[in-house]
């Protein structure tokens, strides 16, 4: 099997999924015959047709709300968000309608609302954001962000197979720079559950999306030159979080560093530090700290979004001071 | 009020409404009828504080919402608003259902999850009846819609949808976009504007500069129609025609119906901000089913007692549903945590919750740790 990029990943698990299922269809801005902004979907149109494939008017509560009402219907909608960014659009569709369906109507939403996101590629303000945190906020929606090509792929079908509506974070700045052999056959990477990205002994990094591979090179560096063994977990879903990989990790080394892109207030790094607190409080040698992003809407110029977000170097300060505690 | 009447696009044809033959105009009445009876049915209640939240009325408004959805084939699915009581008793909705709803029981069709008329019935035809549950934040239901009859276009069936927005609505991102999609995709699908003259206290001046909002249509690129939405004939025509069309493959259509609403937005609304003498002109000379009576009685001959042996057992209806809707039971707390995700199937209660698990809560205390001996008191 030939190494495919993260991206790929994505567009082989659409593929996929389009082949297996006909109620599976896709709907955003510029995807069809263009392919995407990102050419996420290059080729689909031409594979499966229009109907399969739907350019959509820029109009992010329509194709939201759209595909909520397909998916009570019984079609798999794949949305499109040209970027993530563009997802506040639908914030209404999303929290007060789609998340509350099946539990105030009965009605399944059973669709995937997905795009590019995050920040280290100079998008500036409006093409750079991780919104993960707002939705988390809300129950009903589950939300994963891949860090890799393979969990890319298996949690996209997974996603498109749940039978509630599923936000996929993809990192903008992994889908070329990111690639993995993907596993033979039916690769399905079951949605709420954490990976281990690195075995370790002495701290334990939880992170997820980009900042894992800074992790792993910080955690690299940390054994280089400090001799220390740092544990990196991938959490890759975020709703739900996947609470006995993070206990377990946090029995295992006692000190727990949690490292996210997203701005640090409100950020999901409080739920987890939280949860840690209240169920492991009697394992812990030193307090949780965090590593993410300042509260500051991301900068274009490099030295600016460089400053703003979390780079390797913030990673090993952060663990060296949490393992001298 | 014929010169209220205004259409674009195609001619005026044979009335639809008026060819109706008797039996179905009765049942007109009966649907109307239901509804003010009902509503009627719920002010008591609401006054006797058993209904638990608000209440919202339709009075007046009865013509607009039964005669449009009268239109409808079973197969067809309607999106209604907190006015469409009517709309939802013709599509299929009991009396027992939206007594339960009001009354928060546990046994009503949200098993006490949502309020009032907020409860929909959707899916396959002839399985389902073919409603969808009102959306608060209101232009949402427009693009819900118009996924529901995407999917009657992906897969070839021969159904419509009807999707009600009041003057208010047309304001709203939602409503742009989803008629804008549904005529880009050329859907079937009916978007019918209730003009009631306020949106809560708003008046339509100060909702939008145009002229009249079916002029909307134009700007949409889809038919558009006006008519009186206190004439149940003229509403029954006018949204058959837009059905028709929408099932021949001719896309959106964009109704406005004038109409008045003669209470306030809830029951609590004193509605000081309508003109004196506004509420009671239209009850003196436009109420919906006077009106039809008119018709009923004058042109068409029925006899009086025909219309009141519909009324009581309208009544008679009404008090056996109140009855059953009043033994029904209430919801079980802990029925609360089911069914947010469909996996997980339920949530845990909260540890501190009395009758909760209180390993819930999860806390590992290693050994020797910790100061507290909850056996021995307080902690030193």
């Amino acid at each position: 099997m030939p190494e495919i990029t993260y991206l790929e990943a994505i567009r082989e698990a659409l593929d996929e999924e389009m082949a297996r299922d006909p109620n599976v269809f896709l709907i955003g801005e510029d995807i069809g015959a263009f392919g995407g902004a990102f050419k996420v979907t290059d080729g689909l149109m031409a594979k499966y047709g229009e109907p399969r494939v739907i350019d959509s008017p820029i109009s992010e509560i329509a194709i939201v709300g759209a595909a909520a009402g397909a998916a009570h219907m019984g079609m798999r909608p794949v949305v499109e968000m040209q970027f993530i960014d563009f997802m506040a659009n639908a914030y209404d569709m999303l929290t007060n309608y789609v998340a509350t369906a099946r539990y105030r109507a009965f009605l399944g939403c059973p669709m995937v609302v997905r795009g590019p996101s995050g920040g280290y590629v100079r998008g500036g303000p409006f093409h750079s954001q991780n919104p993960e945190a707002g939705f988390i906020h809300t129950p009903g929606l589950k939300v994963v962000y891949p860090a890799t090509a393979e969990d890319a792929k298996g949690l996209m079908k997974a996603a498109i197979r749940d039978d509630d509506c599923v936000l996929f974070f993809e990192h903008k700045y992994l889908y070329r720079r990111i690639k993995g052999v993907m596993p033979a056959g039916d690769h399905v990477v079951p949605i709420g559950k954490a990976r281990t990205a690195r075995e370790g002994t002495d701290l334990s990094i939880i992170t997820y999306a980009a900042t894992v591979h800074k992790s792993l090179e910080a955690a690299e560096q940390l054994h280089a030159e400090h001799g220390l063994s740092v544990e990196v977990i991938d959490l890759r879903t975020l709703a739900p979080l996947d609470d006995q990989a993070i206990f377990a990790t946090t029995r295992k080394t006692h000190r727990v560093l949690v490292v996210h892109e997203d701005t640090r207030t409100g950020g999901i790094a409080g739920e987890i530090t939280a949860r840690i607190s209240e169920t492991c409080f009697a394992h812990l040698d030193a307090p949780v700290l965090r590593v993410t992003a300042h509260d500051i809407p991301l900068p274009y110029a490099p030295a600016l979004e460089d400053f703003v977000l979390p780079q390797v170097q913030d990673i090993v300060t952060a663990a060296l001071r949490l393992a001298a505690w | 009020m014929s010169s209220r009447r205004r259409r674009l696009g195609e001619g005026p044809g044979a009335s639809l409404g008026e060819a109706l033959p008797l039996e179905r105009k009765l049942e007109l009445y009966h649907w109307m009828r239901l509804t003010r009876t009902l509503e009627e049915r719920l002010v008591a209640l609401y006054r006797q504080t058993k209904v638990v939240g608000g209440l919202f009325r339709s009075l007046g408004q009865e013509a607009d919402a039964v005669g449009s959805c009268y239109a409808l084939e079973a197969r067809d699915v309607m999106s209604p608003l907190i006015r469409n009581m009517g709309a939802m008793l013709v599509k299929g909705a009991t009396p027992v259902e939206i007594l339960k709803q009001y009354m928060a029981r546990g046994d009503s069709p949200t098993r006490g999850r949502e309020l009032n008329i907020h409860f929909g019935d959707l899916g396959e035809a002839g399985k389902t009846r073919g409603f969808l549950g009102q959306i608060s934040p209101l232009g949402d239901m427009v693009p819900v819609m118009a996924g529901v009859t995407l999917t009657f276009k992906m897969r070839g069936e021969d159904r419509v949808g009807l999707v009600y927005v009041g003057d208010g609505a047309t304001s709203t991102g939602a409503f742009h976009e989803g008629i804008n999609f549904a005529a880009v995709q050329k859907l079937p699908l009916v978007v019918i504007i209730e003009n009631n003259g306020y949106a809560y206290s708003t008046p339509t001046h100060k909702q939008t500069a145009a002229k009249q909002f079916v002029d909307k249509a134009i700007g949409y690129g889809v038919y558009g129609e006006q008519v009186d939405g206190n004439d149940v004939l003229a509403v029954y025509d006018c949204t058959k025609r837009a059905v028709d069309r929408a099932r021949a493959g001719e896309g959106v259509s964009l109704l406005e119906f004038m109409t008045f609403r003669r209470k306030g937005h809830a029951e609590h609304d004193n509605q000081s901000y309508v003109q004196p003498g506004e509420v009671e002109g239209w009850a003196a000379d436009n109420d919906p089913i006077d009106r039809f009576v008119r018709v009923l009685v004058d042109r068409e001959k029925v006899p009086q007692a025909t219309l009141d042996a519909i009324d009581a057992r309208i009544a008679q209806e009404v008090d056996a549903a109140t009855d059953v809707a009043e033994a029904s039971p209430l919801p079980q707390p802990l029925d609360a945590l089911v069914g947010v995700y469909a996996d997980p199937p339920s949530e845990r209660p909260l540890w501190y919750r009395e009758g909760a698990d209180v390993s819930a809560l999860g806390t590992e205390r290693a050994e020797g740790w910790g100061t507290w001996d909850a056996s021995k008191g307080a902690p030193r």
